[in-house]
Order: C-alpha cells, then structure tokens, then sequence
C-alpha cells in the first residue's frame, strides 16, 4: 500500500521548559512529604530511595510488578527479621524449608533474587522505610499550576499577533490620514485658485519599451534565462526529499533516547557497524530497556507531548512485541511495526554504513544531523550524488592504525610525497564503486 | 504479381519464384462465395458495428463535452498525473520482532549442506541474505564431490518454482497432514492384513540414517520392499561390480593421477556414473614439468569429454563393444574375433600399447549399459592395479536397480502391491513401460508420492505428500564409503511441506523429528567421538569404519521377491564362473544392423529433474551452443543420405528438418534433426530431460521425452528415422562453428611443441612498427596509460587446458549477477543476455595444427576461407569461456556519448546503467562481442514470464546487485560487488588481503581450477605466476586493448605409443 504522508509531516516546536522546572518542583515536594510521614518509621527513606535505586530498582518498582514483585508496603507484608533474612539471602531461607519463603519463590521462581550480603540491617530498614512512603496522588493544585504557567508562557505567542495586528492598523489608519489630507490640501487649493501646471503628454512607458527593440530583446532573453534557472532548479529538486519527515507509527524520540539519555547510535542501529545496512533495530532491542521502562518520567512529558501521549507510545511498543506487562511475560502475539522509511537511495546506488562508521570513523550525525536533538527524525541531508562525491572530495582518507593501508600508504607517499589522500585520489568517485 | 494485403482473415501471396498460391481458408477457392468477393473489396465482411461504442450521431451532437473540452481535460489530467509522478512513494522498513541471533541484516550467511536428489550428488555452501538462499558455492572442505556443477548452482532457484505444490494433497484438493497421516496408516495396516506388499520407491538417497529409518519402518510392517530406481541407470556397471566385488556400488577414480585415459563411451566429464570426475581431470591436464595426461576417447555422440581428449574416435556402439574385447585382448596378448574398420582396429591398438606402458598410471572406463563389458573394465584395471581406481572406497551415489523395477511394474499390475511410496522418482516420465505402471498404479490401494510438483507421477496416485526442497530438509549421504555428507536446511519450509524421513517416523510410530533421529544415529556410530557441530558445520565428514547399523530384521529378507534373489544369486554366481575372457568375446561377438540410437543426458537438463528451471533451460549445450531443446545429433553424411538439412534463415535462426524416431514399436513422431560434427556415422543422439508436460510453464515445455525409447535401461538402442514434414526453429547462440584458421582468438599446440621449442614460434606476442622497429603491443601507445600501479588490480586467468566447458560458470554468474532470462524467441535472435559465454571451436581439418596448414599452402585466398568454414567430420574442440576482458583501452570506452562506461584504478572497465541511454555504440565497438542490450523489461514483465515474474521466483535475486530495466546495455563487472566486500572486510578488520582472497563468481564456481582471478600488484600472488607463464596470451591481443583477462595456450598430448 502506498500512501501520502506528505500532507501528515509535523514540525517540532521546541517544548516548553517550563513544565520541566515544574516537575523538578514537584519531585522536591514529593521528597518532603516522604520524609514527613517516614518519621515513625526506624529508617531514614532518603538513604533509602538512594539505596533502592542501586541495588532494587532493576528488578523490583514500588507499585509494579516487575522480574520481582511491587515493593510498596512490603514492610507490612513480611516480618522485619524475615525481611533480613530474604535480601541477604532468599535462596538459603528458600532452602530452609520457610513456607513464607518458598509461596513467594513459586510464584516468581526461575528468576532467582540477588543474594546482598553486603546490606546492613539498618540500609534494609532504610530501603523498607522508603518503600513504606504512601503512593503520591497527583495534586490538583499542582495540575492547576502547571496549566497557569502554560497559559502564560503562550500569552507571548498571542501577544506577538496582537502586536502585529495594531501596527498594522495603525498602518491603515496613517494611509487613511494622508489620502484625506491630500484631498484636503486639494480642496483648498481649488478654494485658493491655484492652478496646477498642465501635465504634459508623455509617451507611455509601456509604449516606449515596446518601441525599443533592443531593450525588449535584452529582456526577453533575460527573462528565459531566468525561468530556466528556476525551471533547472525545480527540477533539480525532484526526487530530493531533504527535510522529508514522516508520521511514524509509533513516536519514537531520538531526543530523548539519544539525546537526554545520551544512547549511544549504535547501541540500537548495531549493524551499523559491521553491514550495508544501519538497520532499523529489531523489537527485542527495544525490550532491553522498555522491559523495565513501562512509563516515562514525570519531567519527560510536556506540552506538546504529556507523559500520557509517551506512556501511550510505549504501549504501542508492548502491544507490537507482545508484552504483557501486568504479567511480566510475553503472549507471543506479534506484530511488526511498518516504520515509515525516511533514507531512501534508489536501488542503483550502493551505500554501505561500515565503510563509513567503522573504517571511515565517521560520525552518524555527519550525514543525519543533529538526531540528537530531533523529537521526529527527519532527513537532514539531500543523498544526492553530488552531495556524495563533494564529501569524498574534501575527505581525508583514516589511513593510520590501519594495516590494510599500510602498503598503499606507504607506496602512494613514496610517489607523490603526500602524506593525506582523499578518498576520491583513492579512487573513490569512480562510477562503478557505487552503481554496480 | 498483386500487391500483398494483409487483412485480418486472409493473406494472399503470389511467390514469383514457386509461382505457388497461399490460401488461408478453404473459402478462397470457391469461385462463386459472395464472402470471399467482399473480402477482396473490403477488410471486414461486415460494416463494423461503430455505433456501439460511439454512441449515434444524436446524442453525439447533443454533447455537452466538445472536441476542445475534451483535449482541455486530456491535458489536465496528463499533467496533473506528471506532477503527481514527481513524489516519491512511501516505503516502508519493517524489522524483525525478535531478530535471530545469527542474522545481521545486509551481511550474508554462509551454510554447509548437501544436494542429494538422486541424480545429482554434491557437498555445498549456500550463501543466504536475510535468511534467504540466494546462491551456492563449491564446498572446498570436501574431499569428494565439492564442485557444484551447472545444474547444482542452478538448484537454488527450484527453492522458489512457482509452480511447487504448496500442501498435501489428494484428489487435487488440499488436505491436512494429520488426515493424511490417518489414511496412510490404514492403507498400511491394511495392507499388512490382507498380505500384500508395501512397496517404497525411491530415488538412490545414499543415507545412512534414512537406510536405517526404512528398515524400521519394514520392521514395523512386514513385507516391505525398499527399490531404489535412478531414471538414467547404472545398473550394467552395479552388477558388474557387485559380481566382482561383492558391493553395489561403482568404483572411484581419481583422474589426477592418471596419465593415460581410456575411455569406450563414457561421458566422465558429464554425468558418468554420477559424474563429479572434472576437477581430478582437470589437475592432470595442465602441463607441468613437461607432462600431462593423454585422454583417448571411443564414443559415438560428442560428449562433453570427448571434445576434451587428446584423440577422439568416432564409432558405433556396437562397434566400441568389439574394440573393447579387442582392446583387452590386445592388452592380454591374445585375441577375438568381431571385425572393426582399420582405422578404428588401429586406434584400439594403439591405445593398449599406451595403456600397457603407462602400466599402474592408466585407467580404463566404460559407460556402455553391459554387464559384460563393464566387468572387462574392472578386469583391466584390476590387473594394470590401476592406480586411479579406487574400489575399496566406492561411490554409493548411484543404487537403482531396474530389474526390481521392473518386478515391481508386473507386481502392481497382478494386484500383489498394497501400498506404494514413492520419494524423488517421476516413474510415469522417465520409465520407459509409464503406461504399464500406470495401469499398475491404478490397481494400488493406497499410493503416495513425495514429490515438489504436482507432475505425471503424483497426479496420478492417491495423495501428493508436498516434498521440501533439499534447501529445507535434514539429510545425510554417503557419497562414497566412510566419505559422509550432511543436509541442513537453509531456510524455514516456505510451504506446508514435509519429508519422506519425518513421514516415515511419523508412520512408523516414532515420535522424534528426522533432525533427532539422524543425530542420534550418528553420535552413536558414525562420528564415533567426533563433534556433531563441527561435522555439520563442515559439511562433510570422513568416517573412520563407523557405520549406521541397519536392523536387518528377518521379515525384510523373507519378504524380497524370491524369484529375484535366485535370479541374482545365479547370476552372481554365474559371473563368477564365467571368466571375462568370455566376455569379451561375447562383446566380440556383437552384431550391428542399421542405425544405432545413443541416449543421453544433457549438460543442462540431466535426467530432467528440472525442466522448469529457466537457467538451465537457456544454458547453451556445451557442444550445440542451442538452447531450449533437445534434438537427434546426425553426423553430416547420413543427414545427406536421408535428405535432412539444416539452414540459417534471414533473421539468423538455425532451421532444422524433422523426423520419426522409431524404436522397437514405440516412436516419438517429430523430433528435430541437427547435425552435429564429430557424430558416428551409422549413430544418432538423443537427450534425456526434456518434454516434460506437467509442473513445468508453459515456455519450458520444450523438447521431446526421450525416454520411452530407453528400453531395458539400455543407452544404446537400434533406431528407423523417417523423414517427416516441418521445420523446427532453434534457439543457438553461435552460429559459428569454426575460427576461419585466425588463431589469434584461440591458441593451440601439441605438447611436443611445447616441450621443445620456444614459445615465440607457438606463442607469438603481437608486435607493432614504432619508428620502423618492431616493438611488442604493450610499449607502444596512444592514450596516456591509467595509473593502476598502487592499490588492488584485477586479473583473470583462464587455462583453455583445464577448461571442460562445463558451464557451471556460467550459470554461477547468472546468479550473483541476477542476469535475466529472455527465453527462446528472443535467444534466437541472439538476445541472449548471458555475461559469460563459453565458445566453442571446431577445427576444420582433423587438427587445429592443420588448419593453418591450409591457410598457409594458399593465403589470401577466398577459397582457403570458406574450405575453413565447415568442420571437419571428426573436429578437434576447444572451449573458450568469454566475458567482458576488461580492457586497459577499451574501445567501448572511448565511444560512449555520455559516459557511462568507464575505467576504474583497479582494472575493472564499468558499466553504469542509470547512466547509459541505450545507443549501443559500445557493444558495436566491442571486438569481443560480449556487451548485452536489454530490449524488453525482462523483471516484472508477463511477457517474460520466468522466476523475475513472480515475487517467489524474485527471492533468488542479489540484493547488492541492480536488476537492470529495459534499454540500457550490461555486461561482466569482473563482480565488483564481491572485490569491494573482500576488500571492506579488510579494511573493517584492519588487515591486508591475502592472495586468493579475491574471487568474481565464475573463478570460485571453477573447480577444475581453468578459471584464477587475483590482484597483480600483489606480486606474490598466483595470477601474478599465471601472468608470466609461457602460455599466457590475450584475446585478439594484436589490438592494443591491453585486456585483464588473459588465456593460457591449450596443449594437446598428440603422442602416440
């Protein structure tokens, strides 16, 4: 099926900071609240939220459950010595024939907890103190804030159009004042008895450019010109798609993956490395980190995009992967995401990634742009030819540390005494290296 | 003479030269027909009905839509749909779900495995993209049988037929395995209850485990008979070897080792006793140290092997029976009686005196279908203790057995057989009796055949269990004693498909897939300690005496037809009785009447396993250079004697007569006839392979079926051939049979030449006139050289002497390529778009040495010329693969108006097809003609309706590779593809490159080692050796185009005794 998504393309507008200070605000309070109510409690739950998010958080969430089960309240569940007993080691109290121990390790077993010895009694009534901290609810007062502070920030864009539109009223109004003063002054020279030189009869302009051959020919012949330089121009566009940025089926944002969390490109786009392709990393690759990341942080949403529209993207990621995360576990039922392809060379040019990451080093946002900084990918460069050869022009060749160019180097600075070679002296704008 | 009108029902045409009248329907000669008056008046009987479509005159006028209006619209909407043209479609990338471990998107995986489909034997790599197979290579890890052959390489696309039945089925609906199943397993118990046979028929699997599974399965049953059938038969040379040496099998032979050959009608190079013998050939054909191997060959067709020997003998079949008594006699010392022209008694003579010196380095064979003389060859050898016969460790590749056949058709018909299975046999094509088993088969309860078509067997019977390509299946084969092989799948089954192995476990009651079940057996005895891993990953394995220990239960013994154990044990022991010097005089004894038929299998086509397979289906025949056919080979004097012709027509076609083949009673009534130089008189030939009616295309329906007229599995048949109406069109790709005595495309000389003088005389290297002195070619120059001295340059070696003329190259090329398939019509126009061609030559006088003995005696004469034109009746031959030569001064170059060919630093002359716009003006200035134009769209084209017309038959193309569109010119890239990954790999892993690293896809097909390719700036590499031989020449290289591709001279070992 081919359809136009031409007419769907989005511009990102640079988010709103606002909210994001917002949330930091609201995290601050959320800590202050948790140390209210931990106070009768025999744990400090700021050490322990800083414990928990080392040792806990990779297989254990407050309110989800994950590889293990939700921890909030778990102070309430279990006896404080058995809670001891199980983080230092679940495995021997399983082993000890504990009816406790052994219905939690049915439920969750194979997946074995980690033993830590190296916990504290103490850093464990720290890390229970934190997890007894009730479930923040969010506060309307906070929503209500959040709103506010939108609104003012858009009342600059309003204001702008305001603006705008006076000046230009007080533009119209000037126009107005002069003609009525013009056909005033008029009146009261006709009052006065003014006379008003008799215009004399001049030869239309028009009339005088048709009468000149010469100018009319110049003209001509420089009006074609100019409608061919367009004409060539257009033309030379057709088929270029810079800036071509599609809706994707799911919303994926390179900002805030390679961005804001600074993942590496080829972390996910591997075959980068060793292939013609960069590759559109498969599903599975997402699930390393989604399995634990259901949510994005509360600082992450903002006004263009709210935390609900990036939790709802993610969802789309479970449904197409078939994970079920009430579960932990996957259905099997799967469905392929048809990305919206953004790079597309024609079938005749041959374009190998490794050639460019691993022996070329090249970095990715040479030819992408700033992907880090882009919430919808979209192509940065032209992929022309020309675009192609004027980079293996102005390219110098990695030539060191590798040996496969020892010899070649070794012989071409011997002829020519030169000691960088592009890649095109190299041969690398020869036809037949990309068309075959 | 009336002018010539051409209407749609009549063409009349007064012939000036015949005077002769056309007439297209018999109403033209009824004088007084009203219709045929009008038609001479007018084109159509009949006013043609146009108001039904425009409408009347009325309500034409009353239009609101005026003539202006409607161009107004035309014109918007063509532009309106141009400027929609201008956007480019949306494309989609979908990745995987979860991707495989071993899968990395645009890097090619490489698998061991093993073709094993009863005719064709060989251990193999398949290259997969994106876990697509796409193409196979020579598996160099094995011992035996590594070189894939033409029809192998060609296997890959039989993966993608279109025309694959997709399930099991029965009554040509679709049904379920489990149904299936069900059924079957009544059948069988059935049968068992009512004591009558289960019969399985089957292909020669040569596998242990599958062997072992059969014995199971008749454990399971009782009174199963496993018969093995290969549709072309060894079955003389199984019995002459079991009666020698107590074994179904055929001996090995090592051809490298052999310095004199002799060979009575065995085809060797072809498909002989399973055929794989060309590279061990090869090796002894290269001349080193002044030695090569002397090949004489007896034969009745030009066979592949014999346009390879150093002296050809051209004689009938029952004439080579009697030179073979009279060989061994005259190896023996005695002698036997027969009588055979004095010049061919000669040749026998000789050829025993060169047998008898060369003592231990000679080796006899025989491909005549006679028990006696197939003995007198194992004799022979025995007692020279041949060193190139290998008989302890013999080939099991071949086990059918025709006299069960045979039983097995007059058991069917007398109702004895319950239930049949039948595994990789299409008896109703390839027996000769199909009617007979027909009628048989129709008695059977319960049939079944495994089968990838839906063909003539398996719509006959009751289900057709969907069979999996051998890309899709487990297997094992033991290609030759302690020599194993392994079968993995490639790719997931494409259809609802299963294997005859799982079947069988599955009816046998066994629960565990065939994978399990042959891994098992083989931890357990062949591997004998060894890794599975390791052997499955190499392919091959060689066994040190385990072996898959067969249950042989009582049951199966007691159940063998009893009548064909007495008649083979009395024949067993007859021949032990018997000396072979009985045998040879029997053979002496032979008697010869009228016209001899040989039969056999076409390099391209086999026993016909896969006729639709269009690339082998245009593979030009090695010796006929004719393609999509097959045809009755006559030697010149007897196609005068019956008044057969063959001529060219205006347009270039070969035009041929038809005749009526007769073979006892059975005839096939239009066969075409061509004459083909070097054929025996008193003999015709005919092919395996062809005619096939069912699951092949239309377009592939081509030929006729040959077998009938195998009777008795005999390849020699006595024949009547009846001219008879019609002219056949052929399809053939060089119409030029001999080089007109210029030997500069193709050198030749004796080895006694070579070894004595200097190669000056029988190498010259073309010379120039600069400044009044003769300087070579090379110095002497008009255009500023490139400078290729720095980096990787590219040179193809090609040795005319190790070169059989295979064809495997070409069809490797075809697939790394995705060169199109343009078919009949338009190949005999000479369209054909192969990048590699392989000529062949014949030489007008008996020797190539004597055709420029003619040109010499009288130079510059017209008359000289056209005496070289036609080739002598028992031509030498010589093969010349071509392909673009890369020209360092390429005249293709320097003509083209835009540029689109041109030349690279690292030798290669490239060919840009977005760039080209199709003015030809290269291929017109090419000298070695090896340019191709794309006149159609030959992809996505119903016309051309071959596998790049469906998205199956599309899996099979290269993905680094453009599939080219029509009007643009292509041709050899010297596989620029794979230099430029070899040479990123080394890049990526920060390494030089080793010699024999780089590869193009016809060098690394060779396995006869004709073809070398490789970088001459590496000094230390073998093409750079291969460069400096005294052999080396250039095609056409008085021209200066300085080529990269070079040849070596061919020698021929002219010595007699």
């Amino acid at each position: 099926m081919i359809e136009n998504t031409y007419s769907n393309m989005k511009k990102v507008i640079r988010r709103n900071s606002t909210s994001r200070i917002l949330g930091i605000g609201l995290a601050l309070m959320l800590s202050f609240t948790t140390t209210l109510f931990a106070q009768d409690q025999q744990g400090d739950p700021a050490a322990g939220k800083s414990l928990f998010n080392t040792y806990c958080a990779a297989c254990h969430n407050l309110d989800r459950r994950m590889t293990g089960p939700a921890l909030r309240g778990v102070g309430d569940k279990h006896d404080r010595e058995w809670l001891h007993a199980w983080v230092k080691n679940s495995q021997a109290l399983i082993k000890s024939g504990d009816e406790e121990a052994n219905k939690l390790w049915d439920e969750y077993k194979p997946s074995v907890m980690t033993a830590f010895p190296q916990l504290s009694n103490q850093d464990i009534d720290n890390i229970i103190a934190y997890t007894m901290a009730p479930k923040e609810e969010k506060k309307p007062t906070d929503a209500g804030t959040g709103t506010g502070t939108a609104q003012n920030g858009g009342s600059g864009g309003v204001g702008n159009e305001i603006i705008l539109g006076a000046l230009v009223l007080v533009f119209g109004v000037l126009v107005v004042m002069l003609f009525l003063v013009n056909k005033t002054l008029r009146r009261i020279a006709a009052v006065n008895g003014v006379e008003f030189p008799e215009k004399e009869e001049r030869m239309p302009l028009w009339r005088a450019f048709v009468k000149n051959q010469f100018l009319v020919l110049v003209s001509v012949v420089f009006l074609l010109l100019a409608s061919a330089y367009f004409a060539f121009g257009y033309l030379m566009q057709v088929g270029v798609d810079q800036g071509y940025q599609p809706i994707q089926p799911i919303h994926f944002s390179h900002k805030i993956h390679a961005g804001d969390n600074k993942i590496d490109c080829k972390y996910c786009h591997s075959s980068a490395r060793t292939s013609k392709t960069s590759g559109i990393p498969s599903l599975n690759v997402c699930m390393n980190c989604h399995k634990s990341i259901p949510e994005v942080a509360e600082e992450t949403g903002g006004a263009e995009y709210s935390k609900e529209f990036y939790d709802g993207e993610i969802a789309k990621l479970y449904k197409a992967v078939g994970w079920d995360v009430q579960n932990q576990e996957y259905t099997g039922e799967t469905e392929p995401v048809k990305w919206v392809r953004i790079h597309n060379l024609p079938d005749f040019a041959y374009f190998n990634h490794s050639q460019h990451v691993t022996v070329g080093r090249i970095a990715c946002q040479e030819c992408h742009g700033p992907v880090q900084e882009m919430e919808i990918l979209h192509q940065e460069a032209p992929l022309t030819m020309g675009w192609c050869i004027n980079c293996h022009r102005k390219t110098n060749v990695k030539m060191e540390g590798n040996e496969y160019y020892t010899k070649i180097h070794d012989e071409l600075s011997k002829k020519y005494g030169v000691e960088e070679l592009t890649a095109a002296q190299l041969g690398g704008i020869e036809c037949a290296k990309c068309h075959y | 003479m009336k002018p010539v009108k051409a209407g749609r029902f009549k063409i009349v045409i007064y012939n000036m030269a015949s005077n002769k009248k056309y007439w297209s329907s018999v109403e033209e000669l009824n004088p007084n027909s009203s219709i045929a008056e009008t038609l001479k008046q007018n084109e159509f009987v009949e006013e043609i009905p146009t108001d039904e479509f425009l409408g009347d005159k009325e309500s034409l006028d009353s239009s609101s839509t005026s003539r202006r209006d409607f161009l107004k619209y035309v014109g918007f909407t063509t532009a309106a749909a141009s400027l929609a043209a201008c956007e480019g479609p949306v494309k989609k990338a979908i990745p995987y779900v979860v991707q495989p471990e071993n899968i990395v998107p645009g890097v090619a995986n490489y698998y061991a495995t093993t073709i094993a489909d009863g005719y064709d034997f060989a251990s193999i790599l398949i290259k997969t993209r994106e876990g697509r197979p796409i193409k196979v290579e020579n598996n160099t890890d094995a011992k035996i049988n590594g070189g894939a052959n033409a029809r192998v390489h060609a296997s890959v696309l039989g993966l993608y037929d279109s025309l694959r039945v997709q399930g099991p089925k029965s009554k040509g609906q679709y049904t379920s395995w489990e149904e299936l199943d069900t059924n079957v397993v009544n059948g069988l118990n059935a049968a068992k209850a009512g004591g009558k046979q289960i019969v399985l028929l089957t292909q020669t699997f040569a596998s242990p485990a599958t062997n072992k599974l059969i014995a199971e399965f008749a454990a399971k049953y009782g009174n199963v008979k496993h018969i093995q059938y290969d549709a072309i038969s060894e079955d003389a040379a199984l019995n002459a070897f079991e009666a020698t040496y107590g074994m179904r099998a055929l001996p090995d032979y090592d051809f490298s080792k052999a310095e004199v050959i002799v060979s009575f009608g065995a085809d060797f190079l072809g498909d002989w006793q399973g055929g794989g013998y060309d590279s061990g050939y090869s090796k002894g054909r290269i001349p080193a140290h002044g030695k090569m191997s002397r090949h004489i060959q007896f034969e009745s067709n030009m066979s592949l092997t014999g346009a390879n020997a150093d002296k050809r003998v051209p004689l009938t079949p029952s004439q080579q029976k009697i030179a073979l008594a009279k060989f061994y006699a005259a190896l023996n010392g005695t002698s036997v009686g027969g009588e055979l022209p004095a010049k061919i008694d000669e040749a026998v003579k000789n050829a025993a005196a060169q047998v008898a010196r060369a003592g231990r380095k000679a080796v006899v064979v025989t491909g005549i279908s006679d028990v006696d003389a197939q003995k007198i060859v194992l004799a022979i050898n025995k007692s020279i203790s041949s060193v190139v016969m290998d008989v302890d460790q013999p080939r099991l590749t071949r086990q059918g057995n025709s006299k069960q056949v045979a039983t097995l058709v007059k058991d069917m018909n007398a109702g004895k057989v319950g239930a049949l299975m039948m595994s990789g046999v299409n008896p109703l094509y390839t027996l000769p009796n199909a009617a007979e088993f027909e009628a048989g088969l129709a008695q059977v309860p319960l049939s079944v055949a495994f089968s990838l078509k839906e063909d003539e067997t398996s719509t006959k019977t009751t289900y057709v269990a969907a069979a999996p390509h051998y890309l899709e299946s487990w297997g094992d084969v033991e290609m030759k004693k302690n020599h194993f092989s392994l079968m993995q799948p490639t790719i997931r089954p494409i259809f609802n498909t299963r294997q005859f192995q799982d079947s069988l476990l599955k009816w046998t009651g066994n629960d565990v897939a065939f994978h399990d079940y042959m891994r098992q057996a083989w931890e357990t005895t062949v591997l004998g300690g060894a890794s599975w891993s390791q052997a499955l990953h190499d392919g091959v394995f060689i066994g040190n005496g385990n072996v898959v220990e067969v249950v042989e239960e009582d049951n199966i013994e007691a159940s063998t037809d009893e009548n064909i154990d007495k008649n083979e044990a009395s024949m067993v022991a007859e021949a032990a009785v018997a000396s072979v010097a009985a045998s040879a005089g029997k053979l002496a004894g032979t008697a010869s009447s009228g016209m001899e038929l040989v039969l056999y299998p076409k390099t391209a086509m086999g026993d016909g396993k896969q006729a639709n397979n269009p690339w082998l289906q245009e593979l030009p025949d090695p010796i006929t250079r004719t393609t999509w056919d097959n045809y009755l080979t006559i030697s010149l004097a007897d196609a005068e004697a019956l008044d057969l012709e063959n001529y060219t027509v205006s347009n270039g076609g070969l035009n041929g007569d038809y005749v009526k083949v007769t073979v006892g009673g059975v005839s096939i009534d239009q066969v075409p006839v061509l004459i083909q130089p070097g054929q025996a008189k008193g003999t015709v030939g005919l092919s395996f392979g062809y005619g096939k009616k069912l699951g092949v295309k239309e377009e592939m329906k081509t030929g006729v079926n040959a077998y009938p007229l195998y009777l008795d599995f005999n390849n020699s048949q006595e024949v009547k051939i009846e001219k008879v109406s019609g002219t056949h069109e052929f399809a053939s790709v060089q119409m030029k049979s001999t080089m007109d005595g210029r030997n500069d495309i193709l050198r030749e000389t004796s080895l006694e030449i070579f070894n004595t003088k200097n190669s000056h005389e029988w190498n010259p290297q073309p010379e120039v006139s600069v400044n009044h002195q003769e300087v070579p070619v090379e110095e002497s120059d008009l255009w500023a050289s490139f400078d290729s001295s720095i980096g990787h340059h590219f040179n193809l070696s090609i040795d005319l002497n190790a070169c059989t003329g295979c064809g495997a190259c070409v069809i490797a090329c075809h697939a790394e390529n995705n060169v199109p398939v343009v078919g009949k019509s338009e190949v005999r126009k000479y369209r054909d778009m192969h990048w590699l061609r392989i000529d062949r030559y014949y030489s007008s006088e008996e020797t190539f040495e004597g055709d420029t003995e003619v040109v010499e005696a009288a130079p510059n004469s017209i008359g000289t010329y056209h005496q070289l034109e036609h080739p002598s009746e028992n031509p030498q031959v010589a093969f010349q693969p071509v392909m673009c030569q890369h020209c360092n001064h390429a005249p293709c170059e320097t003509v083209c108006p835009v540029a689109a060919t041109s030349h690279g630093k690292q030798g290669q002359n490239q060919m840009i097809y977005n760039r080209c716009v199709g003015t030809r003006y290269c291929a017109n200035n090419c000298p070695y003609k090896v340019r191709r134009f794309n006149w159609f769209l030959y992809s996505e084209n119903d016309e051309f309706d071959f596998h790049m017309n469906d998205d199956l038959g599309r899996m099979v193309l290269n993905p680094d590779v453009t599939v080219r569109s029509r009007g643009v010119m292509e041709k050899c890239s010297m596989c620029i593809q794979m230099t430029q990954k070899t040479i990123l790999d080394a890049k990526r892993d920060g390494r030089p490159i080793k010699d024999g690293e780089f590869k193009t896809a016809c060098s690394a097909a060779c396995s006869s080692g004709a073809m070398v390719f490789g970088d001459v700036n590496d000094k230390e590499s073998e093409v750079v050796a291969l460069k400096e031989s005294s052999r080396m020449y250039h095609l056409l290289g008085f021209k200066g185009t300085r080529p990269n591709v070079f040849y070596h001279t061919k020698i021929r070992n002219t010595e007699e005794a």
